[in-house]
């Protein structure tokens, strides 16, 4: 029996939480809790999150889904009540320990929120604002440049090259989240957390950024909370089911919508419950 | 299935509030119509004033000036009255005398206004110089209320008919009021202005501003975004809002006991007026700027956070600028409450008998409305419209203020 194996055994958690040793682990988290003052919202999970592959979280309202992504990059930091015990480890590295730069961290683990929030600037500030205050580029002419890859990577160039310094909030919803996910790719992260991006959103606008998950999966981790089963099936490697703050299936994306080994799973992806 | 009668008691009731809505905003528009239109009748003449055309020779001798260049000390002890009265004898055919009889139908000020001209350019000695001299208080009403013989048992006949034969001559003239604007308080109607007291309210305004504004928008950042939340903050929250609720005088109490006594500023001045009001103006723009920020969608703070900017930045780059034009709001309300406010600055001795000008923070000066509340109280008649006059101007400079105000709101909220 591996390290691994037993690992797996160890947690309540069924299918394949942990990932051996033949794949790259970007995110593993070992024994996460969250407590919102006496509420706990996430209890004991278990998880790695492979490099380089689309992570789906999928699970019905308030199962702790997008608490446990919000730890991924500390945003839940920001919430006085919120206690968050056990590990969360990036590359090795416990992003939690003391000595962490929750600055730097964000730049690396970006993230795409439910609503689309661009800045009330112009889009081209919108796509600046990230690189100028990482200090990324040096010249005006590498900003321009960095704000044209942004929006080519995000699909949405051709659409806006000519309104660059029009406001962000003139364009319609699912441009708006595609400026977003443009303007957290501007800064390289290697990770980019998406709590439910495609909520707000008509099924044409969700195509275009399923599309897009699907080419930017070569070159980042993404983390995606959603929904819609459809979804996860649509864009995802790995499924990961939370229900009532427990993390309890993981599984690849296919096996978990094919055959699912919790009674639970299968009964939220049936549409029994949810 | 919903009954026709009830239906039609319901829209009558929403009928009868619109009415009562609608009557309430026409009383209250009403209010102020006549409270605008009463100033106005009263104040309007404040900004005109009747004056006399009148050619004046300064000879040496009437003066009692046969030295050929006098020193300005000589000046001061002509006999400008005698030169007044003789010149009006020359104007006014057919009568005996100096014609000192006549400087009643001119104001008290009108001789001295011949001593500055010509202590102003002293070569004007024995040439004959054009002037236009303003009219006794009696004359310009009398002049005002045309056919009002109201007057008549007061002056004397003979006064009266040289009145009417002088403007029948077209020598009386009707002119703008520039001594209004252009010089301090005095005893006299005709030569008091507002000159000091709006420079001192502007002074005073912009200590007030400069001091409360960074303050307290440094404080709601302060409470909206880094206090913790415990018994201590709440405490210093209910009594900012308390501060609020606070009547004006006791802050010019404590600045007088604070500011004064305390620290040895003198009193009077605009620097010391500026700290009690930017005291009584602090808990108003706390309390709008805490509102202002509160409005700030928490999406765009999670936006900025998620893309690694700190705490601080958040602030700057975004918090404080899309809440600057609540902020701003909030200032202009405060601002207009200290620039109409008289009670604190009579404790810190506001209330002095201000002539010149101030020329800095540190000079005495009087304010608006404490000037009109001077005014309000002197017993002479002229002071009844130069009260209106000056309520006048400061409701200008308010409104000046308040579009000043939409204005940069709207620059700031143009970048949205």
């Amino acid at each position: 029996m591996t390290t691994v194996e037993r690992d797996n055994e160890l947690s309540s958690t069924v299918g394949k939480p942990l990932l051996d040793g033949a794949d790259d682990v970007k995110f593993s988290v070992r024994k996460l809790a969250v407590h919102y003052a006496e509420l706990q919202a996430v209890h004991d999970v278990n998880l790695d999150i492979g490099q380089r592959q689309v992570t789906a979280l999928i699970g019905p309202s308030g199962c702790g889904k997008s608490t446990f992504l919000r730890c991924l990059n500390r945003m839940n930091d920001i919430i006085a009540s919120c206690v968050v015990q056990g590990e969360v480890h990036l590359d090795q590295k416990d992003i939690y320990a003391p000595q962490v730069d929750v600055v730097a961290l964000r730049a690396r683990v970006g993230m795409v929120f439910q609503k689309p929030n661009p800045f009330p600037k112009s889009i081209y500030d919108n796509i600046a604002y990230g690189p100028r205050l990482h200090g990324q580029a040096d010249s005006p002419s590498a900003l321009d440049e960095l704000v044209e890859t942004s929006l080519r990577r995000a699909g949405l160039w051709a659409e806006v090259k000519d309104l660059l310094h029009r406001p962000a909030t003139s364009l319609s919803g699912g441009q708006q989240q595609r400026l977003c996910i443009a303007r957290t790719i501007a800064i390289q992260p290697e990770v980019i957390l998406m709590d439910e991006p495609c909520s707000a959103l008509d099924p044409i606008a969700t195509a275009r950024i399923e599309a897009l998950i699907g080419e930017l999966k070569c070159d980042y981790t993404i983390v995606i909370v959603t929904h819609s089963m459809q979804q996860a099936s649509r864009v995802s490697d790995r499924t990961a089911y939370f229900h009532l703050g427990r993390l309890l299936e993981v599984n690849a994306t296919d096996k978990i919508f094919m055959a699912p080994e919790h009674p639970g799973t299968e009964d939220y992806i049936t549409g029994r419950i949810g | 299935m919903t009954d026709p009668r009830h239906l039609a008691r319901r829209y009558r009731r929403a009928r009868l509030l619109r009415w009562c809505c609608l009557a309430a905003v026409v009383f209250a528009l009403s209010c102020v119509m006549l409270l605008l239109f009463d100033i106005t009748r009263k104040g309007i003449g404040g900004f005109s004033v009747q004056r006399l055309s009148l050619s004046v020779r300064f000879d040496p001798e009437l003066l009692g000036l046969e030295g050929l260049e006098p020193r300005p000390e000589d000046l001061q002890f002509a006999d400008f009255p005698a030169l007044l009265s003789a010149s009006l004898a020359a104007l006014i055919p057919g009568a005996g005398g100096d014609g000192s009889q006549w400087t009643a139908l001119l104001d008290d000020n009108a001789d001295f206004l011949l001593y500055e001209r010509l202590l102003a350019d002293p070569r004007l000695l024995g040439t004959e110089v054009g002037f236009e001299l303003p009219l006794s208080g009696w004359a310009e009403r009398y002049l005002d209320e045309a056919g009002s013989k109201q007057y008549a048992t007061l002056v004397e006949a003979e006064l009266l008919s040289t009145l009417d034969w002088l403007v029948e001559q077209g020598l009386v003239h009707l002119r703008f009021n520039d001594t209004f604007f252009s010089a301090g308080d005095s005893r006299s109607p005709s030569s008091a202005g507002i000159h000091s007291a709006l420079l001192g309210s502007l002074y005073t305004l912009l200590v007030c501003f400069l001091l409360s504004f960074p303050v307290g928008v440094a404080t709601a950042i302060y409470f909206e975004e880094f206090a913790p939340s415990n018994r201590w903050i709440t405490l210093l929250e209910i009594n900012i809002n308390n501060l609020a609720a606070v009547p004006s005088i006791i802050f010019g109490l404590l600045g007088l006991a604070v500011v004064i006594n305390f620290f040895g500023l003198p009193r009077s001045v605009p620097l010391v007026g500026g700290i009690v009001l930017a005291l009584m103006t602090l808990p108003t723009i706390i309390i709008a700027s805490r509102s202002a920020i509160r409005a700030v969608p928490p999406s765009v703070r999670e936006a900025a956070l998620a893309l690694g900017a700190s705490r601080m930045e958040v602030i700057g780059h975004h918090v404080v600028p899309l809440a600057l034009p609540g902020m701003l709001t909030g200032a202009i309300i405060g601002m207009a409450q200290a620039l109409g406010e008289t009670a604190p600055l009579l404790l810190i001795g506001m209330v002095a008998f201000v002539v010149s000008p101030p020329t800095g923070l540190m000079d005495p000066a009087a304010v608006l409305p404490v000037q009109i509340f001077l005014w309000a109280d002197s017993p002479e008649r002229g002071f009844i419209e130069l009260t209106s006059a000056a309520i006048m101007v400061l409701l200008a400079f308010l409104g000046v203020m308040n579009i000043g105000a939409v204005l940069l709101r709207r620059r700031f909220e143009r970048r949205w």
